[in-house]
């Protein structure tokens, strides 16, 4: 542990490629609350996919493989494809699912068709515009990081100057336009800022896995929380631990991948927070039914010992057992419940097999049935 | 046989076999499901590939069908949650089972012939060196055969069940309702669906996949309006595509099956731009004709409502209207024109009054309003 720290601090590599994922992790994290919230989790999915041929195109252009250039090129073939989504989606029949699935695909293979196209040109020196593919953390150099800091930075600073508009935008757009706002414009300018952040991750992550990089930590995020500057705050950070966490485990362990170890990373905190949030959190909810189903047992059965007990001279007439388990709206035997009762005071045992209610218990009965008829009874 | 022959009849294969299930995802929403499918199959590839050793055992079909059914009801079993949307859900999943596949073969595979470019990518070109051989008889491709089969499944599977597959497509909760089980038949689609991307993964690659799967119907989509009409001519697309890809990368000397996606995506986009009445270009008319049409009620209108009154002198001008009805010029003008030529107005100088024919379409106007 101390070794792992310690090469965080003093190997170059380990802290470029740990640095890099981690300002990817932010940002990306950070956006993904938008995009859960709008329900376009698989938005970035397209988006990364039609960068392909945007890489390409800058590469035949310019012959440069400088990342600002292939990045520029990703960004504008992205955006196109996000836009003719929003388009095909707004002004014909064609579903939103349908629309992701040809843009991502259609834009993919013609990024393919210009990348083959380009590696069987006799001068060209094409090598490594297939990392964008599955992503090439370990080759991330200081530049690099460095580009994504800037750009990073600039998107976390636009989302917090566009705070209130992206909010109203992710909740309740309508209301958004009612109030003078102009929507279409903000609705692109945050889809920008996606294409934006989806762009800078291609190089460390690839076209497959960045889709996750969004909508994971967001998603993982969400369960902690209701409010959401602190859900994109704490998906900023899921994003960050992850980044950092698979640059560090990818360089303990030989020949295991960056990218997809981040994925797997952030997947697992997915996981955890599904089972484990408060509130939300499978477990958690698992207990509180626990706990409601106890209660409701209870009540069930104090007013079942109650209705026998109104149909008997007195309160203390000693009631059987067997005739509560066959009773009772709540299925299942009652004798658990009836421990429960007397740990409570509200009934007490006359002999192994029958019961009666203590005074407390004639009233606490009554109050739940007062309760559960309301003002009829 | 020619090579370039069994290609094309390769690729019209894979694209007929990947519209026909695409047809009922694009109907039932769940495009992404290909994609989150034909990417989660690679971790089934995977193992099936170390237990076998042989990567044309059919075991692999097997493990890749398991891995894609896999990611669907990893995917149900977010959703019932409630805590997570299907999206959400989706997009989790496959990078997670991709991931998983990824890393087991930088583990593992090593140097042996299963790299991720090939899963992802496919090779078409390769596909007729690939053979499969009985007793010293050529058999022919083995991508041809393999996908012919599962054409033959899912051609099968669908004339079987197309009513059931069309009442889940159309009315899931009156197929529940009659007793179709839907979620059976739901995860038996999702299984074909699996079993094609598999199928089709070695010769195209499991991201184009998507394409073969989607575009083709979605574009018979715009086209059609039946569920058999919609998938003969999502067929037709689909074959037209593969062959056209592969004049296209022939020419480009390029990637066969991206030219393939690139030429549905084409196919897609023409489409979109003309199909009759639900393409872009018909809609756009048509919005700019019933705008026309009420800009020449409003005209008609307006005039009837100032006729005859002391202020009709400077209401009833060309440059009024567009100070009171706030018509650009350009809009004013045509909605003049187009009045003009129905016999509506008549027009002396900057001055426009109503004819009688003008005068009865503004009081049948009026009584629709």
């Amino acid at each position: 542990m101390i070794d792992l720290l310690t090469n965080l601090f003093s190997d170059y590599t380990l802290r470029t490629v740990a640095l890099g994922s981690a300002l990817l992790g932010i940002t990306a994290g950070s956006l993904g609350g938008f995009a859960l919230l709008r329900r376009q989790s698989l938005l970035g999915d397209a988006i990364s996919h039609a960068a392909l041929p945007g890489i390409a195109i800058a590469f035949l252009l310019t012959g440069s493989k400088a990342p600002l250039v292939l990045i520029l090129g990703a960004g504008i073939a992205g955006w196109i494809g996000a836009a003719l989504i929003s388009v095909v989606t707004t002004q014909t029949r064609i579903k939103y699912d349908s629309a992701l699935g040809i843009m991502l695909s259609v834009f993919f293979g013609f990024g393919l068709v210009l990348l083959t196209y380009i590696q069987r040109q006799p001068d060209a020196n094409q090598a490594g515009l297939n990392s964008f593919l599955f992503g090439q953390a370990a080759a991330l150099i200081e530049q690099d990081v460095f580009l994504i800091f800037v750009i990073g930075s600039v998107v976390i600073l636009l989302i917090a100057l566009f705070w209130k508009e992206f909010k109203l935008l992710s909740f309740d757009s309508d209301f958004l336009g009612t109030l003078g706002y102009p929507i279409r414009t903000l609705d692109y300018l945050l889809t920008t800022l996606f294409v934006v952040a989806i762009v800078i991750g291609l190089q460390t992550v690839g076209v497959v896995l960045m889709s996750a990089m969004i909508i994971a930590p967001a998603a993982a995020a969400r369960q902690w929380t209701d409010r959401l500057g602190l859900m994109i705050f704490l998906a900023g950070i899921f994003g960050a631990f992850s980044g950092v966490g698979g640059a560090l485990t990818s360089s303990l362990i030989p020949a295991l991948p960056t990218g997809p170890t981040i994925v797997l990373i952030v997947s697992a905190i997915v996981l955890i927070s599904l089972l484990f949030a408060p509130n939300r959190g499978l477990v958690f909810r698992r207990v509180r039914d626990w706990q409601a189903g106890k209660r409701l047992r209870v009540d069930a059965v104090l007013v079942d010992l109650y209705t026998l007990a109104s149909q008997h001279s007195s309160a203390e007439y000693p009631h059987s057992e067997r005739v509560l388990d066959v009773m009772s709206s709540i299925s299942g035997p009652a004798h658990q419940t009836l421990k429960v009762l007397k740990d409570l005071d509200l009934a007490i045992p006359i002999d192994s097999t029958h019961w009666s209610l203590t005074p407390e218990g004639v009233l606490r009965a009554e109050r739940v049935i007062e309760r559960q008829f309301g003002g009829d009874s | 046989m020619s090579a370039s022959l069994e290609i094309q009849l390769i690729a019209v294969v894979v694209a007929v076999t990947c519209a026909l299930p695409g047809v009922f995802l694009v109907l039932q929403r769940m495009s992404m499901m290909s994609d989150a499918i034909s990417h989660a199959i690679l971790p089934g590839i995977v193992i099936a590939f170390f237990i076998t050793g042989n990567l044309s055992s059919p075991w692999i079909i097997l493990g890749a069908a398991a891995g894609g059914l896999l990611t669907v009801a990893l995917v149900e079993v977010l959703r019932k949650t409630g805590l997570l949307k299907e999206d959400a859900a989706i997009g989790i999943v496959f990078p997670a089972l991709f991931s998983v596949g990824v890393i087991l073969i930088a583990q593992y595979a090593g140097d042996v012939h299963l790299d991720i470019d090939a899963v992802l990518l496919g090779e078409l070109a390769f596909a007729p060196f690939d053979r499969i051989t009985m007793g010293g008889m050529d058999l022919g491709p083995r991508a041809l055969l393999v996908m012919g089969v599962i054409l033959v499944v899912n051609v099968v599977f669908i004339s079987v069940f197309f009513k059931e597959l069309k009442l889940i497509s159309f009315d899931r909760a009156l197929a529940g309702a009659l007793g179709f089980a839907p979620a059976l038949l739901h995860y038996v689609l999702m299984g074909l669906v699996s079993v094609t991307a598999v199928g089709a993964f070695d010769a195209v690659g499991s991201i184009l996949v998507v394409a073969l799967m989607v575009a083709p119907p979605a574009s018979a989509y715009l086209l059609t309006d039946g569920l058999k009409p919609m998938i003969v001519v999502s067929v037709v697309i689909g074959a037209v595509s593969a062959v056209a890809g592969y004049w296209v990368a022939h020419w480009l000397d390029a990637s066969i099956a991206g030219a393939m996606a690139s030429m549905s995506g084409v196919l897609f986009l023409s489409i979109l731009i003309l199909a009759p009445h639900r393409g872009l270009w018909s809609v756009q008319k048509r919005r700019s004709n019933q705008a026309l049409l009420f800009g020449r009620k409003m005209l008609v209108i307006h005039l009837y409502n100032h006729e005859g009154l002391p202020e009709a002198q400077h209401e009833c001008r060309m440059d009024h209207l567009e100070d009171h009805l706030r018509w650009d010029h350009a809009f004013a003008s045509r909605a003049i024109r187009s009045s003009l030529q129905n016999d509506y107005i008549l027009q002396q100088g900057p001055h426009l009054s109503l004819t009688e024919t003008g005068r009865k379409y503004a009081r049948s106007s009026l009584v629709e309003l």
